[in-house]
């Protein structure tokens, strides 16, 4: 790594050149950065003074948190962030079970048709889920489970992917570790629990994080099977919000609400920073 | 091994009932849906089976205009977001410096809301009675008159759109290629240097080559994920996206099924046939093509 | 505890594209490792001998056979039924427990009566611990050990359970060339303490010969020979036994029993009384070479290697199956290099006929051969 930094140092990229590489990663920087500024910013001028102002203001003299309190007062923000938690938690919760004790079926036990099953369990990885949401509606429509938090998880638990990214990682625990604790009489299930979860904590970390934000962005299934706004998550509440909630002028209050739900998943990222890339570069595919 | 065997389908079984029932069924129910004409939620009957909800959907001129704002919004996206996301990650690999700030930086888009940052955009775009919107404000500054990018002229709301999911889904790009980048073997480009080979042709030839199948795999995965685009637009333009004329042929799907249109399952049923076949289609495509430029 | 193999048979469904039918890895193997002994389990890689390893252990089901276990049939019994202890050729160490822990946990598996207090536990595995002289790195993890201290950690793992039966499989083969030799002797003081039944399993046939009681050595799932090293290495049943055991290996030469005695490239080089005529393989130690000015194997010599107590001495012969033949000779002894050429003479016991065809060992009365 160093030594190819200095090559390319060595290779005479004047600093004209290394000005401008860093003036156009700048720019995106800023690209990135600017929503999110523009955002913070927003939700703490004060309703009169955001529209008061023809030209926005880059910064605001007078910050003011009475957007926070409007956002959740005047619609039921903590609400659905109360639910948007419970959906996600249980969800990934649910998930990490099911996945890992699949994943731990594929990667160490052995039964007829094994493979067969995990080309079709692949195979699945193929199917959109914009086509299976349409029966999916109805089948939860015909349990009667519209509006309630059942009919939001059991669609969302299974996850071909997190089943096949923890399998990988459960073969590549050596197969003697299996055999020795065979040896000393482990059961699979204690040998799941005391031996290849702390040994793949790492993997398993990282895939509940992934599904933690997929859960808390979700959108379009949460759309479909609640109307009642008890069961809004933060997606359909902001959605709820922009049509109707402050009136579609509160841009502030509207900002404040935005800046609510955005804030858990950031420090999460910051938190978890590594992992996540890391899990995300191995085809975690947003949406 | 018979009580193996029989673990086995133990530790299966969850994973194996939520799949089937969520994931197998919906696949052949939607399908058989997508043939049942004129069917009715409320009764659960149909008259005949045949291709009318498909031809009913190709009619539409909502459909052929979600149609044509996808393949839009597909072409625009996917070269623009591949070639910026190589050109920051290049630029990336050659500094030292911050680069793991600038890292951290972009990928802030991938774990944002999509629709709480889109009201952000839209925010940021829009013109209102009040405001001409901050972008608006830049554009004066070229003597460019104030347009509505939200709610004007078609050109303008595809602009956003694009624009935005540009923004969306370029921490996964930039993200791939950096790691592409990093693991090509540095004596290969000890070897170049050592041969005298200008920088231009050490990135055509060698480094382009090396990672060009995680650029096919971008590409592959960029084209599916486009094609499916629905959330961003509602960020951007609301839940009625036929009004706005900004519909995509998930938010078709959508609006069929439930929704002020809704209520059509078959329709619906019959538009997420039609999507399916074109990714597959285009994925089909995309591996022979690869197949044949990356191998020998 | 002595350990009885009989008419041991496993057979595998065949894998790979397009593979049909079964592979069979150990055939009709049946062998006894008598109570307190450390026996050898020796071949090249494939031979079945890790096979035959987990089915003592009890992790593969024989297809055909039984086992016992001084008199009781463990054939059917589950691995932790068998009281075996095992170390594997990775150690197979749980990278994420402490040295201390990965000893207690085979004690934490035990059920109802057997089960001790946590005290005794811990009492066991420190005592364990103390065998293999580990007790200060009981609070690591594996990957902060060395090799050869991984290796003792394995070792004290199995032993926690005062197991009936020892089992390695490549014990040495992870180690570095002085590690192997300390860690051999250590095995050795081990099992001698413990007096626990031990079989091991390797393809290093010096490793095996230099501290097993008893080896066993096999060939694509056959028994081909079993008893004392020495003995197998001095009587060997077959040329494959022949040529696996012994460095450098032995010569093997083509040659012809004729009126009762032995001609290699037309010359007769040994009186071999009581062997059958005709064609025969005839395989000669290394050491069995004795340079003589009258000798009446001439050679021709392409170099000489210096050993430091021996030196190796490289020659050509036209009769010889390799390319190159290798005298080991003491540094004292005296030999005239004529004109590239060397004569040797050859030491009855250490010449070894075989029949051309069957490669079994053909028999002649060494004591009295004169040459």
């Amino acid at each position: 790594m160093k030594q190819k930094d200095n090559l390319r140092k060595s290779a005479g990229r004047g600093g004209f050149g290394r000005a401008l590489t860093y003036l156009g990663l700048s720019i995106w920087a800023v690209v990135v950065l600017f929503p999110f500024y523009w955002m913070v910013l927003t939700s703490l001028k004060s309703y009169g003074a955001y529209n008061s102002e023809h030209i926005p203001a880059f910064f605001t003299l007078s910050p003011t948190l009475e957007n926070y309190v409007q956002a959740f007062t005047a619609v039921p923000l903590g609400g659905y962030l109360l639910n948007t938690l419970i959906f996600s938690v249980i969800t990934t919760a649910i998930m990490v079970v099911v996945s890992t004790l699949a994943a731990y079926a594929f990667a160490r036990l052995e039964f007829r048709g094994k493979n067969l099953l995990f080309g079709l369990f692949l195979s699945m990885m193929m199917i959109p889920s914009e086509l299976v949401v349409i029966t999916n509606f109805v089948t939860i429509t015909n349990l009667d489970l519209r509006n309630s938090f059942p009919g939001l998880i059991l669609p969302s638990i299974t996850s071909v992917f997190y089943i096949y990214l923890l399998k990988e990682n459960f073969e590549q625990v050596p197969e003697e570790l299996y055999k020795a604790a065979r040896v000393d009489g482990t059961s699979d299930l204690k040998y799941l629990w005391k031996v290849m979860i702390p040994i793949c904590r790492p993997t398993i970390v990282t895939v509940t994080i992934l599904k933690l934000i997929e859960c808390w962005n979700s959108y379009v299934w949460p759309r479909l099977v609640t109307d009642d706004q008890a069961y809004f998550l933060v997606s359909n509440g902001i959605q709820q919000i922009r049509e109707e909630g402050f009136g579609r002028e509160n841009i502030p209050a509207m900002m404040a609400a935005v800046v609510v739900i955005s804030v858990p998943l950031i420090l999460l990222f910051l938190a978890f920073r590594n992992k996540i890339m890391e899990g995300a570069s191995r085809g975690g595919l947003k949406g | 091994m018979q009580s193996n065997s029989k673990k086995a389908w133990l530790y299966l079984l969850p994973s194996l009932v939520l799949l089937g029932a969520f994931l197998v069924y919906p696949l052949i129910d939607v399908f058989i849906y997508s043939l049942e004409e004129c069917y009715n939620f409320a009764s659960q009957t149909y008259e005949g089976v045949g291709a009318y909800n498909y031809l009913y959907v190709l009619h539409d001129p909502y459909f052929l205009q979600a149609v044509r704002n996808t393949f839009l919004l597909v072409i625009i996206t996917v070269p623009l977001s591949t070639g910026l996301a190589l050109l920051i990650s290049a630029g990336l690999a050659s500094i030292r410096p911050l680069r793991r700030l600038y890292q951290t930086i972009y990928f802030l888009p991938y774990v944002t809301n999509t629709l709480a940052v889109g009201l952000v955009f839209m925010v940021l775009f829009q013109k209102t009675e009040y405001t001409d919107g901050l972008v608006n404000l830049c554009l004066g500054l070229f003597g460019k008159g104030p347009i509505d990018f939200i709610n004007g002229p078609y050109w303008a709301k595809m602009f956003v759109l694009c624009f935005y999911t540009i923004w969306v889904v370029m921490p996964f790009k930039i993200l791939v290629l950096t790691g592409a980048l990093a693991s090509v073997n540095p004596d290969y480009y000890k070897a170049a240097r050592v041969d005298g080979t200008s920088r231009g042709r050490i990135f055509w030839r060698i480094t382009l080559p090396s990672i060009a199948p995680m650029l096919v795999y971008l590409v592959i995965t960029g084209f599916i994920g486009a094609f499916k685009a629905y959330s961003d637009a509602v960020a951007l333009f609301g839940a009625d996206l036929n009004a706005a004329g900004m519909n995509t042929i998930v938010g078709y799907v959508y609006d069929m099924l439930y929704g002020d249109s809704g209520g059509y399952p078959s329709y619906a049923s019959a538009a997420a046939m039609i999507l399916f076949v074109i990714v597959l289609t285009i994925t089909c495509i995309n591996l022979l093509v690869s197949r044949k430029s990356v191998g020998e | 505890m002595n350990i009885k193999l009989e008419n041991l048979t496993k057979r595998f469904p065949a894998r790979g594209k397009g593979a049909r039918g079964e592979v069979t890895a150990v055939e009709n193997l049946t062998f006894e490792a008598p109570d307190g002994m450390l026996v050898g389990l020796l071949g090249p890689s494939g031979c079945g001998k890790s096979t035959t390893l987990n089915m003592i252990c009890g992790l593969e089901k024989p297809t055909e056979g039984r086992i016992f276990f001084g008199g009781e049939d463990v054939t059917a019994l589950p691995p932790e039924r068998r009281g075996v202890g095992m170390v594997f050729q990775n150690y197979a160490l749980y990278p994420h427990l402490t040295v201390l822990q990965n000893i207690l946990f085979p004690l934490q598996n035990l059920k109802g009566a057997d089960r001790p207090t946590a005290a005794q536990m811990k009492e066991r595995a420190l005592e364990a611990a103390r065998m293999v002289e580990i007790e200060a790195l009981l609070d690591r993890k594996p990957k902060e050990l060395s090799g050869g201290q991984q290796q003792r950690v394995a070792i004290a793992r199995a032993l926690v359970k005062r197991p009936r039966v020892l089992l390695l499989d490549e014990p040495l083969s992870n180690l570095d060339a002085r590690l192997r030799l300390q860690t051999r002797e250590e095995i050795c003081r081990i099992q001698k303490q413990t007096g626990v039944t031990t079989v091991f399993v390797t393809h290093d046939q010096e490793e095996a010969m230099s501290i097993s009681d008893r080896i066993v050595v096999m060939k694509d799932g056959v028994l081909m020979q079993q008893g004392k090293p020495q003995e197998v290495y001095d009587d060997p049943a077959n040329l494959f036994v022949a040529k696996f055991l012994g460095t450098p290996p032995i010569n093997v030469f083509e040659g012809e029993v004729k009126g009762g005695r032995l001609y290699l490239g037309g010359a007769a080089v040994l009186e071999t009384p009581g062997a059958a005529e005709g064609p025969v393989w005839a395989g000669v130690r290394p050491e069995g070479f004795v340079p003589a000015a009258d000798g009446p194997l001439e050679c021709a010599v392409s170099r000489l290697e210096v050993l430091g107590r021996d030196v190796s001495l490289v020659c050509t012969h036209p009769a010889c199956q390799s390319p190159t033949l290798r005298a080991i000779l003491s540094s004292q002894s005296q030999f005239a290099l004529g004109q590239g050429a060397v004569r040797f003479a050859l030491v009855p016991g250490k010449v070894l006929l075989f029949d051309r065809d069957t490669e079994a060992r053909v028999p002649f009365a060494a004591a009295a051969a004169k040459q």
